[in-house]
């Protein structure tokens, strides 16, 4: 089970892009811990900025507003300013290995990369060691390191991201759909391969998906991202058995299921309907109204806090009121 | 922990020789352009050995030999001096190969690296230099470009090559930068950066060898079209001066003697469109190469 310090310390992060039509509020003012150890999962549509929290964390860019702090140190800055061993410690693995490995290199030098340019092993028969250690760990043939790219599958393609996050020895992965660009078997492969090394290596993962079974199996906590916004974060055991938020019982209510037991915890008092509207443009109010079967008007024109509705979990509706959040 | 049966590097360059001869070989059109090509070339390196009568190549004068049709003695006839057009012609590989040889060895290293560049710092400073200096240069049509430049400077072959080279340069900056921009911001690049790579690893080491499939594919087709440039050049007067065997100069040479000596005119320019067909083959077969 999960440790309890946090490693990872979203304070308040907004992110807002300036374009010549307006301004896209990806992410709007968003707060959350990771623990070490555990796995915590953003969940949300395309659109709700769960990718743009995740590229800030990685320092593809930098937050406009808020602070991220790794054991403390303040990492709200593009990643080339960050200092080295933060870089080392934190690693991604992004959703399509089609596009996130280099089609013309061979699979060691794919893997290697972090370790020579951060000059970590400049013997070639050592690299060699490596990046066949490390192809082991993620439970490919060394031999696959005189491929290419092409040569492999989707799932070993993905396989070989996930080496190449293991090369510099992190500490958190940020799993940006690390599975939904695989065929179904390979889904499973690469699940069970991330909780194992999770298990061995003491990582902590913030898993970025939409992907409910995933997160199901093996997220600790949850956030619920909508429009920018958390609007509900806990227990994953809890979301899933008590989901409290209108957006995430709308959510759990579309997901396929296969089993009878599953059906069954399916919500049923709401229909998905609608898309997520535009964040250059949000709703005013609670963002999800356009869409929510249970709308008043008090949600029409004052924003819901994210209040504490069971211990450890919170949501952010006018529907419950309990005590605020301390901050 | 051992690898069993370590892979050289031999092997690996063999093998991914194999997979591009085998996607190039599909199409037949692609061998013969490449048999084309290699003609051309020995041509052109070992004319002086193929060449029946060498010295007819400069200065020689024959005028009981002039204006003979085709025969077996002169299988392309001889021309108005007396000289053989067949060795002429085969010297002529060698000219035309050069000048394209010189120009695309400046053009494609400067042409790439400037693309390179501004496609990495998009947007920025770097970027606005060198691709509006390079769009003023396409902007004015190549061969008015080619014509000014080669007026002001005089007319000589090594003339001609400098004024090809500047109008060709900004074409391979452009065709870089604009398959740069499509992989500029690719996972693969970010996660090199990501990494800590440098700009000039990234640029070089992941970059580059993504997009040589479309470079090596224009510069292959641009063989053909350097020599043409430069034949058309030298028949209006302003590349290699007589004697020199050009192409180009033969053909503006013979022209005077047409219809009735056409084979002055016509070898030549049948020489120039062989060596254009052999390298357009040649450049569709380089680019099923790089296409999966």
């Amino acid at each position: 089970m999960a440790g309890r310090d946090p490693i990872l310390r979203v304070e308040r992060v907004k992110k807002y892009f300036k374009l010549s039509v307006g301004t896209v509020r990806a992410v709007d003012d968003v707060s959350f811990d990771v623990r070490e150890g555990e796995t915590f999962a953003l969940v949300g549509e395309s659109g709700s900025g769960k990718t743009t929290t995740g590229y800030m964390i990685m320092g593809i860019y930098a937050p406009t507003s808020g602070r991220i702090l790794y054991k403390g140190t303040d990492i709200s800055v593009p990643a080339h300013k960050r200092p080295a061993w933060v870089k080392r410690e934190i690693q991604i693995v992004f959703q399509d290995p089609g596009t996130s490995l280099n089609p013309a290199k061979y699979v060691k030098d794919i893997v290697a990369l972090p370790l020579v340019v951060n000059r970590l092993v400049e013997d070639s028969r050592e690299i060699e060691e490596r990046v066949a250690r490390l192809l082991e760990a993620v439970e490919l043939p060394p031999d696959i390191m005189y491929r290419k790219p092409r040569d492999l599958g989707g799932g070993e393609k993905q396989a070989v991201a996930i080496a190449r996050a293991l090369a510099a020895e992190p500490r958190f992965i940020v799993l940006d759909e690390p599975t939904s660009a695989l065929d179904v078997s390979a889904q499973a492969k690469i699940v069970s391969l991330l909780m194992r090394l999770q298990r061995e290596r003491r990582l902590s993962y913030l898993l970025i998906t939409h992907d409910l079974s995933i997160v199901r199996n093996i997220a600790t906590r949850v956030a619920v991202m909508y429009l920018g916004k958390i609007v509900e974060i806990g227990p994953v055991e809890k979301i899933f058995k008590n989901p409290l938020h209108p957006y995430t019982r709308m959510l759990l209510a579309a997901a396929p299921v296969i089993l009878r037991e599953e059906e069954e915890l399916l919500p049923r008092d709401v229909i998905p309907v609608g898309e997520i509207p535009s964040a250059m443009n949000p709703p005013p109010g609670c963002r999800f109204h356009t869409r929510c079967p249970f709308v008043m008007d008090e949600c029409r024109k004052i924003e819901p806090k994210l209040l504490e509705a069971e211990p450890g979990h919170y949501v952010s509706c006018h529907l419950y009121k309990e005590q605020p959040v301390s901050q | 922990m051992a690898i069993a049966g370590r892979v050289t590097r031999r092997q690996l360059v063999m093998e991914s020789l194999r997979r591009y001869w085998f996607k190039f070989s599909r199409s037949k059109l692609s061998v013969v352009g490449l048999a084309i090509s290699l003609s051309t070339i020995v041509i052109a390196v070992f004319a002086e050995y193929l060449a029946p009568y060498p010295e007819h190549a400069g200065f020689y004068i024959s005028f009981e030999d002039a204006l003979q049709p085709p025969s077996w003695e002169h299988p392309f006839g001889t021309d108005e001096y007396g000289r053989d057009v067949f060795s002429r012609v085969l010297f002529g590989f060698r000219f035309s190969l050069k000048l394209a040889g010189v120009v695309l060895s400046i053009v494609i290293p400067v042409g790439v690296l400037l693309g390179l560049v501004a496609g990495y710092y998009r947007g920025r400073i770097l970027d606005m230099a060198i691709m509006r200096v390079a769009d003023i240069f396409i902007a004015v049509p190549p061969l008015v470009l080619a014509l000014a430049i080669t007026s002001l400077l005089g007319p000589s072959l090594v003339n001609a090559m400098i004024a090809v080279t500047l109008m060709w340069w900004p074409w391979y900056t452009r065709l870089t930068y604009n398959v740069v921009s499509s992989v500029r911001n690719e996972p693969f690049v970010i996660a090199a950066e990501l990494a800590g790579a440098k700009p000039l690893r990234v640029m070089f080491r992941e970059i580059l060898p993504v997009i040589v499939g479309p470079i090596l594919t224009k510069a292959t087709l641009d063989v053909g079209w350097v020599i043409l440039i430069g034949a058309a050049l030298s028949f209006v007067g302003l590349g290699a001066q007589p004697p020199t065997p050009d192409l180009g100069t033969m053909v503006a040479e013979g022209i005077k003697y047409m219809p009735e000596y056409w084979w002055i005119s016509i070898f030549p320019a049948l020489a120039i469109a062989y060596i254009i067909l052999g390298f357009n083959l040649l450049g569709d077969g380089v680019r099923d190469m790089f296409t999966e």
